[in-house]
């Protein structure tokens, strides 16, 4: 009997420190939190401006990594910035629509312009806001928000990537084009995303329909077909299960990825690092996305947050873009990290398709493609 | 509610019970379910998807392929789990520890592990995504089948062997009858873990074979297609309660009352047919758990092509230079945070998971009727994806006092939602097989209605309640989808870290990735393995 209402005891000593382990938890978190301000604070030296010591929030995607320099934002102005993490991409903005007015945060990073007239429909998600940087932005870039509800903060381009050291091997020359991949030479060779539920996938899908037109495309995909093509769910399956230079032991030497996957092949390599990138972009075959950050409809941090843009487009912070986020800076004139500058230029020519025709188009783009090359 | 005549009256002392799991239910699953509803649901979007030939299909092939997994589990689980439970066997703990670890793993990791495991010919088929969820779920069947093997009193075997029944008859008539509850939970919970599967089915099922969970996912986040992803939400919903409403009958139909109160000791394996049994088990079962495991470990060490090194390790555990030399900073900062993190959240609500789930496992048990009704309405929210639960906790606590959506609280919430239904099928057995009797001569002798719960219930709950524990904390550990939404920086757990490392192409990373997996693994291990001493056989062996 004993033994059994000890545990009796333990038991329900457990279930009652539910509360305190509540307690517990929620101390420490806001511990930590006020911590961080109270660094910011005590670096706040320069603070000139009302908004000093307040924080706001920016939400961004999972995938984004806060550069060091959005520590000198602080220390210049006062305010400090929260990062909050909201899913992918998709999510994050399906989440900003959802509680429009009464948002999580006060800016949100990462709105692209495969997603941007959905967001632009939506009225009250955004306050508008010209900063005064926007003379020195990519015009191609601010073109597509005429009104200023978002501003563009970095370009990027989803290339096709592929192993250098197999096309050495195999002696095969890489593909220049996107004709090259029906050729019979590049047989069974490329492993892409399915564009009905991942972004890179998305865009190469973009990709084909500005370059064969949109009733043109679904023939070339017909011919990649039958020439044979693997198709996986996600950006990760692709790169780390099927792509040769992935490490998953895949058979796959040509994958739908970034323009700025080959620098990271350097940048986080084990040493002794290789001299040069393992895999090589495709520079016929990307398209561009481009990011936006705007200021949350409903945010009573508008001034700071009107701040934050201005400092997300300075040369400061877009310098810094490359290696933190594997993006290229908005910004003109700005100098590329080596890596980048020698393996990874921002694509001169690259594939678009306007955000309005996505928008139209995007559910019956994605359909005729899963007719042409699933079913 | 009546809560303060709840002592006096026996019967408003049962519904005393399901408050707190209906109130939870109602405020963080109902309520959120329903603002998300109103955004889109309609009875027309409700028609068009179940009329349309796709959405059938996709219906088709997501309830044959659960149903395929929980027979496959079933089947290849109640060995493993009679073995384990009732003979003493070198490293048994250490085993019954093991098969849980694939249960908590993060979703990317284990799909990756076995796509490295199976020949490409395998890649992206059924099969491959069938065993993924068998290997995943071996756990619930050997767990909870383990616990009633346990709790099986041997003197029904023992009898019908001296009046002469084989072991073949034993087997039979005597020790399967007595497992059927358990079977029936077990194969309930696999059914509804693989039915609502994710992140398996895309990554080794490829994308030709979608599952519901991967359709609600993508038109709610791809496409804001609220009316469909609402529509299908509610098919989801329907199938799920359904299920749950059959297995709880049939649960309850084959519930015996013969739970003891103290569980049987592991014997030595006597006869020469007992002694094969183990042998044969034992090293199957080690090397089918190990081999994805060992896999993950081989790729977290390899940090360059065909070269193998320790980087990845000393990246995760501190030990050495950090990575990203030359102004790069490491993709996740301090992973060792992520696994302090996961584990402090992990232990929140796994506490949170326990109290409502006990709660309304007893709740259940007592009120018949409207105890199914609690019963499949707990459920829910393992029958709804993860996406819908976080858009809808972030449109309704969203205001004044209880904005709570930058709230650290939100996630073990979240995450004990998902491990209720859990912690609900492994207890209930148990405490439908308390003997009535036992209860109504406590209270006939004076007993109070609590008094009544801890001298009669809890001592033979609490074996249960230690496995619902070990699995609320496994799911809480790995939990992806709801903490996705949830996180903030500062608690962000270790699954969140593995994604983010995924996101960047390097091999490095991807190492750094299985090595944290590892870490994760290793210490859900030691916890599995402290939490099975706990509640071990301690009762037996004083």
């Amino acid at each position: 009997m004993t033994p059994t209402s000890r545990t009796n005891r333990l038991l329900v000593a457990m279930l009652a420190a539910v509360p305190f382990a509540l307690v517990a938890c929620g101390g420490s978190s806001s511990t930590s939190a006020s911590s961080t301000s109270s660094t910011a604070g005590a670096a706040t030296t320069a603070a000139a401006t009302g908004a000093a010591g307040e924080t706001i929030t920016m939400l961004v995607y999972d995938a984004f990594t806060e550069p060091e320099v959005l520590k000198s934002f602080t220390q210049q102005t006062g305010i400090t910035v929260r990062i909050a993490k909201g899913g992918d991409t998709g999510t994050l903005v399906n989440k900003a629509i959802l509680t429009a007015g009464n948002p999580e945060g006060d800016v949100l990073w990462g709105l692209d312009n495969t997603l941007l007239s959905r967001a632009l429909d939506t009225n009250g998600l955004f306050v508008p806001y010209a900063s005064g940087e926007l003379a020195s932005l990519d015009p191609a870039a601010t073109a597509l928000v005429p009104n200023h509800e978002v501003t563009p903060v970095d370009t990027g381009d989803v290339c096709l990537n592929y192993d250098k050291a197999w096309f050495a091997t195999n002696k095969i020359a890489p593909p220049t084009s996107l004709d090259d991949l029906i050729k019979p030479d590049y047989k069974g060779l490329l492993v892409l995303e399915n564009p009905a539920t991942s972004s890179p996938g998305l865009a190469f899908l973009l990709a084909t329909v500005a370059k064969y037109s949109p009733t043109g495309f679904t023939a070339w995909w017909a011919s990649l077909r039958a020439n044979g093509v693997t198709v996986v769910d996600s950006w990760d399956a692709a790169y780390y299960n099927e792509f040769t230079q992935g490490g998953g032991g895949g058979k796959h030497p040509i994958v739908v990825s970034y323009a700025s996957s080959p620098p990271a092949t350097v940048i986080y390599a084990a040493d002794p690092k290789p001299t040069e990138p393992t895999t090589a972009n495709v520079s016929a075959s990307c398209f561009r996305q481009v990011e936006f950050a705007g200021i949350l409809g409903g945010s009573k941090h508008v001034e700071a947050a009107q701040k934050l843009i201005d400092f997300l487009v300075s040369e400061q912070f877009q310098a810094a873009l490359p290696e933190s986020n594997f993006v290229y800076p908005v910004r003109t004139g700005v100098a590329l990290p080596d890596l980048f500058e020698r393996f990874a230029k921002p694509i001169a020519a690259p594939l678009t398709v306007s955000p309005a025709d996505i928008a139209a188009n995007r559910d019956q783009w994605i359909a005729a493609w899963t007719k042409a090359v699933l079913q | 509610m009546d809560q303060g005549r709840a002592a006096v009256a026996p019967a408003r002392a049962r519904w005393a019970l399901a408050v707190v799991p209906v109130l939870f239910t109602a405020l963080f699953f109902l309520w959120p379910l329903g603002a998300i509803a109103a955004r889109g649901l309609s009875l027309g979007a409700i028609g068009d998807v179940l009329g349309d030939g796709y959405t059938r299909s996709v219906l088709w092939f997501t309830f044959w392929q659960a149903a395929v997994c929980s027979a496959g589990a079933v089947v290849v689980g109640v060995l493993p789990a009679y073995v384990l439970a009732r003979y003493r066997v070198p490293g048994r703990r250490l085993l019954l520890a093991l098969v849980t670890v694939p249960f908590m793993l993060p979703t990317v990791v284990v799909g990756s592990a076995f796509l490295a495991l199976l020949p490409a010919s395998m890649h992206r088929t059924v099969p491959a995504v069938l065993l993924a969820h068998v290997w995943v779920n071996l756990a619930v069947v050997v767990r909870t089948v383990g616990t009633s093997v346990a709790q099986m009193d041997p003197r029904l075997g023992d009898a019908a062997a001296t009046l002469g029944a084989s072991p073949w008859q034993v087997m039979r008539h005597v020790t399967l009858p007595l497992l059927r509850p358990a079977l029936w939970a077990s194969s309930a919970v696999v059914f509804l873990f693989c039915f609502t599967s994710f992140g398996i089915v895309r990554l080794v099922g490829g994308p030709s074979h979608p599952t519901l969970e991967v359709e609600i996912w993508r038109r709610t986040t791809q496409s804001l297609d609220l009316r469909t992803a609402a529509a299908l939400a509610v098919v989801q919903l329907v199938i799920v309660v359904g299920m749950t409403v059959v297995w709880s009958t049939a649960q309850a139909r084959t519930a015996t009352a013969t739970a003891m109160r103290t569980l049987l000791r592991p014997r030595r394996a006597r006869t020469a047919g007992q002694r094969a049994l183990v042998w044969i088990t034992v090293p199957a079962t080690t090397a089918v758990v190990l081999a994805p495991l060992a896999v993950m470990v081989e790729r977290s060490m390899c940090t360059a092509a065909g070269r193998h090194s320790l980087d990845a390790w000393r990246a995760v555990t501190g030990v050495g230079r950090a990575l990203g030399t030359g102004g790069t900073q490491p993709v996740v900062a301090d992973p060792w945070a992520t696994v302090l993190a996961s584990l402090r959240i992990a232990l929140v609500a796994t506490c949170i998971a326990l109290v409502v789930g006990t709660l309304a496992a007893c709740a259940i048990a007592y009120a018949r009727r409207g105890g199914r009704l609690l019963d499949a309405g707990l459920m829910l929210p393992l029958g709804t994806s993860a996406v819908t639960i976080g858009f809808g906790l972030i449109i309704t606590y969203n205001r004044g006092w209880y904005d709570l959506r930058g709230s650290w609280v939100m996630l073990p919430i979240g995450q004990a939602l998902v491990a209720v239904p859990f912690v609900v099928r492994v207890i209930l057995p148990t405490m439908r097989a308390i003997q009535p009797g036992l209860r109504e001569a406590a209270a006939t002798l004076g007993a109070s209605p609590w008094h009544v719960w801890r001298e009669v219930d809890l001592p033979v709950l609490r074996r249960s309640m230690g496995a619902g524990a070990g699995f609320a904390f496994a799911i809480s550990v790995g939990e992806f989808g709801a903490s996705s939404f949830l996180t903030r920086v500062g608690n962000e757990t270790a699954p969140i870290a593995i994604g983010r490392l995924i996101a960047r192409p390097s091999l490095l990373n991807l190492a750094q990735a299985y090595a944290l997996a590892t870490v994760l693994a290793v210490v859900t291990l030691v916890v599995i393995v402290v939490v099975d001493r706990l509640r071990g056989e301690r009762g037996a062996s004083f």
